[in-house]
């Protein structure tokens, strides 16, 4: 037996010297004789983040079990049988009336398979495989696919979003007429506010899409969101940077978020994308989609579009807490950060005890914003003594931009300048949505269980 | 038919026994796993979509449902289910709970116990499960039981979450409710050498009295359900999901066998007449407007209605159809099955055939559609009719269904109905349904671990039993006694040699049973108490007939001692000391029917028994009465 890594893919330590004592390598189809009785099925991988102690099989019946390597008396090799996990490919068809869209791969559990290593879920897709899984697709557009990267969400970056910048300007540059960026929903809030601020005037739809059940489960929502996605951008008239996930927890319709308003709001919930403050821009379903509003950038037939793809990573988020301390304050300025935006309490407050810390801070030349950490609601520094002096020390109100788009945009504003007064009116002017001059009454909605309207509500509508 | 008969058939059957634990949270949240409800606050609707195994192969089975397209509406209730069920949150660990429970059964069915268990997501695509899969991890595998003087093979164990209850399924929407979902389950497979319809029950009653002799299950209506896996010489394995009752597995199991008979008769049939497999072609076509007239009310409503009929032209199939396969059921109510599951048209009849016994469609018009096929007389036509998209699904089904009638018995999971037959449920999966599942680490389970259950162990029921029918007990109220939740009283009574083990057993599995049942409170009466008024009784402080009485006095008052209770309900009584000086005062209430002595005694007992029930025993009483009363005769 010629050996090779994958032949003990997983194993270590105690684990990977029982294979190697007995000679039987993954995959192979294998009898153990153990303290506790014989056992066969094929040896699978080990997920590294497992212990060293146990080998994986698969019985006849399908299920896995792991035997400990402190049972295993004998062990013989009976045959070999490795796995071909491998969505069936189907060559997208191309029909010539159809939008041609181009769908961007960062990660995430859009298009996902098992990883052995560990454990988990990986991405994996190609136009094929798409359509092999979602084969509704193609009655949607011609389908292209390009893998940018292959990350979780959070391991996303200033890197991955000039990329992504510059691919979406070569995008419409190509006449693409919609783009849809398949993301792991975790941070796919940054990356859409991110976004907007670096492809700005779009003449078409740049839709992010993710799922919350990975799409190896049957009832992933990853089908129907790749659907509304992949319809929003093929026809809808709404050129801007949106998120389009599941509306409500059922398998009904998606909702349209703009990409500066938009926040994952539950860990685990398919309907956790919820528009902040405002109403979303619509909703789409496999055969229509509405739109709420009129105020959006519409479709255009040219291919110009403006790629600032700059970004400076020295900011931080500071979440305020009751008798939070200076010293952390000065610790970032020593540290050399140059933007911090606090998420303050309230209409945006922070303790007394900071302010010599902020003065020293301004001084020093950091660009201080603040934002709330309610989320809903405008920072409104005026109202109370504490907020005015806050204000007196240089710290900048950011009207209801959520923190993490300040964040964002503080990040993209120290790509272009320094200068406290040239970021303040980069951070100031919104480029699409993320300040608005109003909020309207139906943009804080959350219901609560319990009350009798809302039962009623739930019980005859599925959410 | 005899044991030889179904030797000669080759009737083979194994069992796959779910059994609900009794725990009191879920598997896998923590929601309470205790009662059920119809009502519900909340309805969410979902689609299942079929993906690859873990080897990166599909499953039959989730194709077959994915053909069907249903909307599945699940109903939750506030109490019952979390954001887990509802497949909107991760699972939590294990509950170890049910785990040990597992452990512990696994070690009664002497199986070898894996070392690191690892949580598999079994497909479900029929949307009984709103993940689309079932967690299921394996426990133990290859253990035995003795059976019938030899042992059953036990093929494995596994520990997984119960399943939602089926509301409704008309058309293409169907309702679950999902209180019952996640509840902790066993399940339980034997190897299929069970040999008789009798056996097979046999079976299922002995592994129900093992898992009962933990005291750590769930009883009551669906708490256990059995699959059953029937088999007959040149067929496959078919499978009979969801049997509530054992005694219905000998004429399920039987008329199953009879069914797959009959099967590899039509295909000898098929083949003698020369037709092959491969060259056999049903072809379907719309015929709508062929038969919009025809007077035949379920196709002439679906037409109003505006749905589709097609014609699917079965070469070679003349009489097929009409071939009976179980008691008054035709070899068309297979094909109606698949209709019904697959295409989703589940308003009875969905289908007509050209030489059906019953009148259909004209006889003309039959004519005119085996012309428009070009069928001969060997051949026959059927109808489906139904939403378009669904009517051709159907007219395939058809077509699949007939080709399947050349290999004999279609690999199928079926519905157990009342009357002992089967009804088509789905095809039947195999191990390419299985995952792994990812939102969970595999779990070691340590020797440790497994020393502390092993130290709690209970005998096996049958050692119980076969231990107290030695201290004298008799068979049938050992039986009982081993699965009696009050075992450890009973244990402790005959231990002690208290009192003698028939009348603890009548007791215990007998009045408290009853009181338990009635739901009067005795669950609160302690172990203690009850051993307690063991020893008063063998004190000779109150009689048999006592225990009734005392017995819901302690229900009712649970936290007075057994000496108080029977003080309160037997007080001392002088003036009973000497009772059988009163006999003749009795006697002479019922004077004035004197002359009928079976009347004067059953009148004079009933005085007496009033009176002594509890401190004298009633044959001692009899004894006296009968003895004056004779006595008088011949006075």
């Amino acid at each position: 037996m010629s050996s090779n890594a994958d032949d003990f893919k997983g194993y270590d330590g105690a684990a990977l010297e029982c294979l190697k004592k007995f000679k039987v390598r993954v995959w192979a189809d294998a009898e153990f004789g153990t303290t506790r009785g014989a056992f066969r099925g094929i040896v699978l991988p080990r997920s590294e983040t497992a212990d060293n102690d146990h080998i994986v099989l698969k019985l006849v019946t399908g299920y896995n079990v792991g035997i400990s390597v402190d049972t295993i008396e004998t062990v013989k090799e009976v045959g070999y049988r490795k796995a071909n996990y491998k969505i069936p490919e189907k060559a997208f068809p191309v029909s010539p009336g159809k939008p041609d869209v181009i769908l961007f791969g960062t990660g995430g559990t859009i298009a996902s398979r098992l990883d052995y290593r560990t454990g988990a879920v990986i991405p994996a897709f190609s136009p094929g495989e798409l359509y092999g899984s979602v084969p509704e697709l193609a009655d949607i557009c011609n389908l292209e696919t390009e893998k940018l990267y292959g990350v979780f969400s959070e391991n996303m970056g200033p890197e991955q979003y000039i990329g992504l910048a510059h691919a979406i300007g070569k995008a419409i540059k190509d006449g693409k007429k919609g783009v849809v960026i398949g993301h792991g929903t975790d941070t796919m809030h940054h990356t859409a506010a991110v976004i907007s601020f670096m492809v700005q005037n779009s003449p078409i739809p740049i839709v992010l899409v993710g799922s919350q059940r990975s799409s190896d489960r049957p009832s992933s929502d990853a089908a129907l969101n790749l659907i509304s996605a992949t319809k929003v951008a093929a026809e809808s008239d709404i050129a801007e940077v949106s998120v389009v996930m599941f509306g409500p927890t059922s398998d009904d319709y998606g909702l349209i978020h703009r990409g500066t308003r938009v926040r994952k709001m539950h860990s685990s919930y398919r309907s956790t994308f919820r528009t902040i403050g405002d109403i979303p821009l619509g909703m789409v379903d496999p055969q229509d989609i509405f739109t709420f509003r009129d105020d959006y950038n519409k479709r255009r037939d040219d291919r110009e579009v403006t790629i600032d793809a700059v970004y400076d990573d020295r900011v931080t988020i500071l979440y305020y807490y009751p008798a939070m301390r200076p010293d952390i304050l000065d610790a970032l300025v020593d540290l050399g950060y140059k933007g911090i935006v606090i998420a303050g309490t309230g209409l945006g407050h922070v303790n007394k005890p900071l302010y010599p810390a902020i003065k020293r801070a301004v001084e020093k030349g950091v660009h201080i914003y603040m934002t709330v950490q309610t989320l809903w609601g405008y920072v409104q520094m005026y109202v109370y003594d504490t907020g005015r002096d806050i204000m007196e020390l240089g710290v900048i109100p950011c009207a209801n931009m959520l923190p993490e788009v300040a964040y964002m945009k503080l990040c993209w504003a120290l790509g272009h300048s320094h200068d406290q007064e040239e970021v303040k009116k980069i951070m100031l002017t919104p480029v699409n949505g993320e300040i608005t001059d109003r909020e309207p009454f139906d943009g804080y909605l959350i219901y609560q269980g319990g009350i009798p309207e809302v039962q009623e509500f739930i019980s005859k509508i599925h959410r | 038919m005899t044991p030889q008969d179904y030797k000669a058939l080759g009737f083979k059957c194994g069992l796959e026994i779910h059994q609900q634990l009794e725990t009191k949270q879920k598997l896998f949240c923590r929601c309470p796993a205790t009662h059920y409800s119809p009502r519900f606050d909340a309805e969410i609707l979902r689609h299942m979509r079929p993906t690859l195994s873990e080897l990166g192969v599909y499953d039959p089975t989730a194709l077959m449902e994915f053909k069907t397209k249903k909307e599945i509406i699940y109903r939750i209730e506030r109490d019952t289910v979390c954001t887990y069920e509802m497949d909107d949150t991760p699972p939590f660990m294990i509950n170890d709970q049910a785990l040990d429970i597992a452990l512990e059964i696994a070690m009664l069915l002497k199986l070898k116990l894996v070392s690191e268990l690892h949580i598999a997501r079994k497909q479900y695509l029929d949307g009984s499960i709103p993940t689309g899969f079932q967690r299921t991890t394996i426990v133990g595998v290859e253990g035995s039981i003795p059976f019938l003087g030899r042992t059953l093979g036990i093929t494995q164990l596994g520990l997984e979450e119960d399943s939602c209850r089926e509301v409704s399924d008309v058309g293409h929407t169907r309702v679950y409710m999902t209180d019952r979902l996640s509840i902790p389950l066993i399940e339980t497979v034997t190897e299929a050498t069970l040999f008789t319809p009798a056996e097979a029950a046999e079976a299922a009653q002995v592994l129900r009295w093992l898992v009962r002799s933990t005291g750590k299950v769930r009883t009551g209506a669906g708490a256990a359900r059995q699959d059953v896996n029937v088999s007959i010489t040149g067929g496959t394995r078919v499978e009979i999901k969801g049997v509530p009752r054992i005694p219905s597995i000998p004429a399920l199991t039987h008329y199953e066998a009879m069914r797959q008979k009959a099967l590899l008769g039509i295909r000898s049939g098929l083949t003698r007449k020369g037709m092959q497999p491969d060259r056999f072609e049903a072809n379907y076509k719309d015929v709508t407007a062929l038969v919009k007239r025809s007077h035949y009310r379920p196709m002439r409503t679906a037409i109003d209605n505006g749905n589709r009929v097609y014609a699917i032209h079965l070469p070679g199939f003349a009489g097929v159809l009409n071939t009976e396969i179980g008691p008054g059921v035709p070899f068309a109510r297979e094909f109606e099955g698949r209709i019904k599951v697959v295409a989703c048209i589940t308003d009875l009849p969905n289908m007509a055939w050209s030489d059906a016994p019953e009148p259909t469609l004209a006889g003309r018009l039959w004519d005119r559609l085996k012309r428009e096929s070009s069928a001969s007389n060997d051949d026959i036509v059927v109808l489906v009719w139904g939403p378009e998209v669904d009517a051709i699904t159907a007219a395939k089904e058809v077509a699949i269904r007939a080709r399947e009638a050349f290999e004999g018995i279609p690999s199928e999971t079926r519905k157990a109905l009342r009357d002992g037959t089967t009804y088509f449920e789905r095809v039947l999966p195999g191990p390419d349904r299985m995952y792994p599942d990812t939102d969970l680490p595999p779990l070691a389970i340590t020797p440790k671990r497994l020393q502390q259950i092993e130290a709690g162990l209970k005998p096996r029921p049958w050692e119980m039993q076969d231990r107290y029918v030695a201290r004298g007990c008799k068979i049938n109220l050992a039986h009982l006694m081993v699965m009696d939740p009050r075992r450890e009283v009973f244990e402790e009574v005959i231990e002690k040699e208290i009192t003698d083990p028939c009348t603890a057993a009548r007791v215990l599995g007998q009045t408290v049973r009853y009181y338990r049942r009635a739901n009067v409170g005795i669950d609160k009466v302690s172990d203690k108490s009850l051993v307690r008024l063991f020893e008063l009784f063998s004190e000779g402080r109150f009689t048999r007939e006592g225990f009734s009485a005392i017995l819901w006095e302690m229900a009712m008052t649970p936290e007075s001692t057994p000496d108080v209770v029977v003080e309160r309900v037997y007080p001392p009584a002088p003036e009973f000391d000497s009772w059988e000086s009163q006999v003749r005062e009795w006697l002479d209430e019922v004077d004035w029917i004197r002359g009928n002595p079976q009347t004067e005694f059953n009148l004079t007992m009933g005085i007496a028994m009033d009176k002594l029930r509890g401190r004298v025993p009633g044959k001692e009483v009899a004894r006296v009465v009968r003895g004056i009363i004779e006595e008088g005769r011949e006075g």
